[in-house]
């Protein structure tokens, strides 16, 4: 043991990279000449300089332009109408269900990443669970508005609520809209106290080294009065894996009740017994690409390179192409159920989906989903930071896609031809897409402001105990 | 710097909190279930009408029949306000010169109609049919209340969705027999006769959206 140590005063092994899989020695999840000391600092430091940097004001101004223009563009739907996007029959559901699955989608990594790798040790997680909730939220935020301005009166939007009324009304418990109300609403509460359980010692961090009584009443106030006490600590260990616990279904239960919205319908295209499945994993496929999207230039822009290392990445890219893989399973199980039933309308309508008047979004989604990501076969495409980057982004582009060519490309030609359809998005549809990724960057911009966006103490938890702090230390041998 | 940790005097504000995170959404309940509700804003109106005419007159102690006004109102939809005309058939006779009249004959001779104020006022994207409900033995006093005791006609019933529902779903105490409809003291007789009579009418009411809501 202590023959690795080098001889920096604290102990600690000082590693340039990671990336051995010498299967002899775990690979440390923390390189460079780091300490408990100097994580604090680089985390912490983001938060706290003085000067905000132009290039944040800059993003922010974008952002939150696009997020003003998306309220506007809320307005003018709610005071024109409904009208205003694409849909029309036999086009019910379009654009704005396509981005509300798109979004609850993005949220699944952040979960899969903070609850299940959390329950299965997978320590690495560290380093990216905060900024991986983080986007969860914020995804999901996103995911919510959709539905409820699609509703052709929002106003009445609390219908969707079982709450007592003068008008005798109840929601229908057998439709998988309100599962889906109560699924979401679930996902983001217990998304948002497992983000904030966690944050609770790093705010307190924050609090003690403020420099400002403002900042100290500020991160006082939500860090609940840590102090940092041993009995602190251990009710915090519980309620965080216990919260680990309910979230760890969410991260299955949450997509698959999305699914049931198409799944339990009887449209040839989205009647199928393979939804749930398909669609966690590929909402895990595109919550990883954003992930991945994201932290590649906040590593870089906040110097936390060491932090988040090209290990970490790596092992993103890998759950990139293994879920890839499961949804290109599933477009083939697809294809292979239509024929296999000898239903016609089935058969039709995936024929349809290939090589009818949507193919061009059916060809995209096929190359971004399942073309693209097997670069990643290969070690050298997997650790090269500007090809993950691209193959992030289009791994977007792809599940963006595939929500489009499921919901869009099943309705468009339905039983009756006369009624067919070809629909195309108003630009008030494209905006609003556009809109709510303003909304999105804009919380995401304040979290890295205002938040750490790396769990420090956890990260302390996988890294190397220093010497000075071991109750057992050895004298090192000579 | 000192750091903030919180005063132990806060300690005071956690029962208040916990009873304000049960209060409050249980109050923003109640508040929209009773004060946003027909019961409350609709219950009880009785605008002025331009000719002071009184149902207690004509309907309770003269004794004429809803229909002979509301001629349509087995037969339609809308149990309709009677013409000018109508009126006029005794009117021409009697009490011709009552200046409480004077609207009813400047509109007989201009041809204009009196421009009644409608009480009982559904919303428009609620379908109701008055015949539906008249000739299935549902009686005008049902819904309408005692009019023959009403100097000016009053909403007595909500008319909310709940108020629908409840007599949709269970509509044995205000079924009573054909013959009985305009009788405006009838009361339903005991639980198993109304019963006998709803099975004997084969009542159904539907309770289905597209009922209403079409």
């Amino acid at each position: 043991m202590s023959t690795m140590t080098s001889d920096t005063s604290i102990g600690i092994p000082s590693v340039a990279d990671n990336l051995s899989d010498d299967p002899r020695r775990r690979a440390p999840l923390v390189v460079g000449d780091n300490n408990y000391a100097t994580v604090t600092e680089k985390v912490c430091s983001v938060v706290e300089r003085p000067k905000t940097p132009l290039a944040w004001y800059v993003a922010f101004g974008v952002s939150a332009a696009l997020a003003t223009y998306m309220v506007v563009l809320i307005g003018y739907l709610f005071w024109t109408g409904i009208g205003v996007w694409g849909n029309n029959q036999p086009v019910g559901w379009a654009f704005e269900i396509v981005n509300f699955v798109f979004w609850v989608g993005i949220g699944h990594a952040g979960t899969l990443i903070s609850a299940i790798l959390f329950l299965l040790r997978q320590h690495w997680r560290t380093a990216i669970n905060r900024f991986a909730e983080a986007m969860t939220i914020f995804a999901v935020i996103c995911a919510g508005l959709f539905p409820a301005i699609h509703v052709g009166r929002p106003w009445f939007a609390y219908w969707l609520f079982p709450i007592p009324n003068q008008m005798n009304m109840w929601p229908n418990f057998r439709s998988p809209l309100l599962w889906d109300v109560f699924a979401v609403s679930t996902y983001f509460t217990v998304s948002l106290l497992f983000w904030y359980v966690g944050l609770i010692p790093d705010l307190a961090t924050l609090r003690d080294r403020a420099q400002t009584r403002l900042r100290s009443f500020i991160y006082g106030i939500f860090a609940l009065g840590w102090r940092g006490s041993a009995r602190h600590w251990h009710r915090y260990e519980v309620a965080y894996i216990l919260l680990a616990g309910l979230a760890t279904p969410l991260v299955l239960s949450v997509h698959s009740v999305v699914s049931f919205d198409f799944a339990t319908s009887q449209i040839p295209g989205w009647h199928a017994t393979i939804f749930p499945p398909y669609f966690v994993a590929g909402a895990i496929f595109s919550g990883f690409g954003m992930v991945l999207t994201l932290i590649i230039p906040c590593r870089k822009w906040y110097g936390l390179e060491e932090v988040i290392t090209l290990r970490h990445l790596e092992n993103m890219n890998k759950i990139i192409l293994s879920t890839g893989m499961m949804v290109g399973l599933a477009y083939g199980t697809e294809f292979f159920i239509a024929a296999y039933s000898s239903n016609p309308i089935e058969e039709f309508t995936f024929i349809n989906r290939a090589l009818g008047p949507y193919a061009w979004a059916y060809w995209i989604m096929i190359c971004c989903n399942v073309v693209v990501p097997q670069i990643f076969w290969s070690r050298a495409m997997r650790r090269s930071v500007p090809v993950m980057f691209v193959v992030s982004i289009l791994v977007n582009v792809g599940m963006w896609f595939e929500r489009f060519v499921i919901i869009v490309s099943s309705l468009n030609r339905d039983f009756l031809p006369s009624s067919w359809h070809y629909y195309s998005p108003t630009w008030v549809d494209v905006s609003m897409l556009i809109g709510s990724f303003g909304v999105f960057f804009t919380l995401f911009l304040l979290f890295l402001r205002f938040v750490p966006m790396v769990a420090i103490a956890e990260l302390k938890g996988v890294m190397p105990q220093p010497a000075s702090t071991r109750r057992n230390a050895e004298a090192p041998h000579a | 710097m000192t750091r903030f940790l919180f005063p132990k005097t806060t300690n005071l504000l956690r029962p208040v909190l916990i009873l304000l995170s049960v209060a409050v959404p249980v109050y923003a309940v109640a508040f929209v279930w009773y004060c946003f509700s027909p019961v409350t804003i609709d219950k009880g109106y009785a605008p002025a009408q331009p000719i002071p005419y009184s149902h207690a007159l004509h309907a309770g102690e003269l004794g004429i029949d809803c229909r002979y006004c509301h001629s349509t109102v087995e037969a339609t939809g809308k149990a309709s306000i009677p013409p000018t005309q109508v009126c006029m058939n005794c009117h021409q006779t009697v009490r011709s010169q009552s200046p409480k009249l004077a609207e009813l004959r400047k509109s007989y001779s201009t041809g204009e109609p009196v421009e009644w104020v409608r009480v009982h006022d559904l919303p428009d994207y609620v379908y109701f049919n008055h015949s539906a409900h008249v000739t299935r033995g549902v009686g005008c006093s049902s819904c309408h209340g005692r009019v023959d005791k009403m100097e000016t006609v009053t909403q007595v019933a909500p008319l909310s969705m709940a108020w629908c529902l409840d007599c949709h779903r269970n509509p044995s105490q205000n079924i009573r027999p054909k013959d009985q409809v305009t009788r405006m003291d009838w009361q339903p007789a005991d639980a198993a006769s109304q019963n006998t009579l709803v099975n004997h009418y084969g009542t159904k009411p539907s309770t289905d959206c597209s009922t209403c809501h079409r």
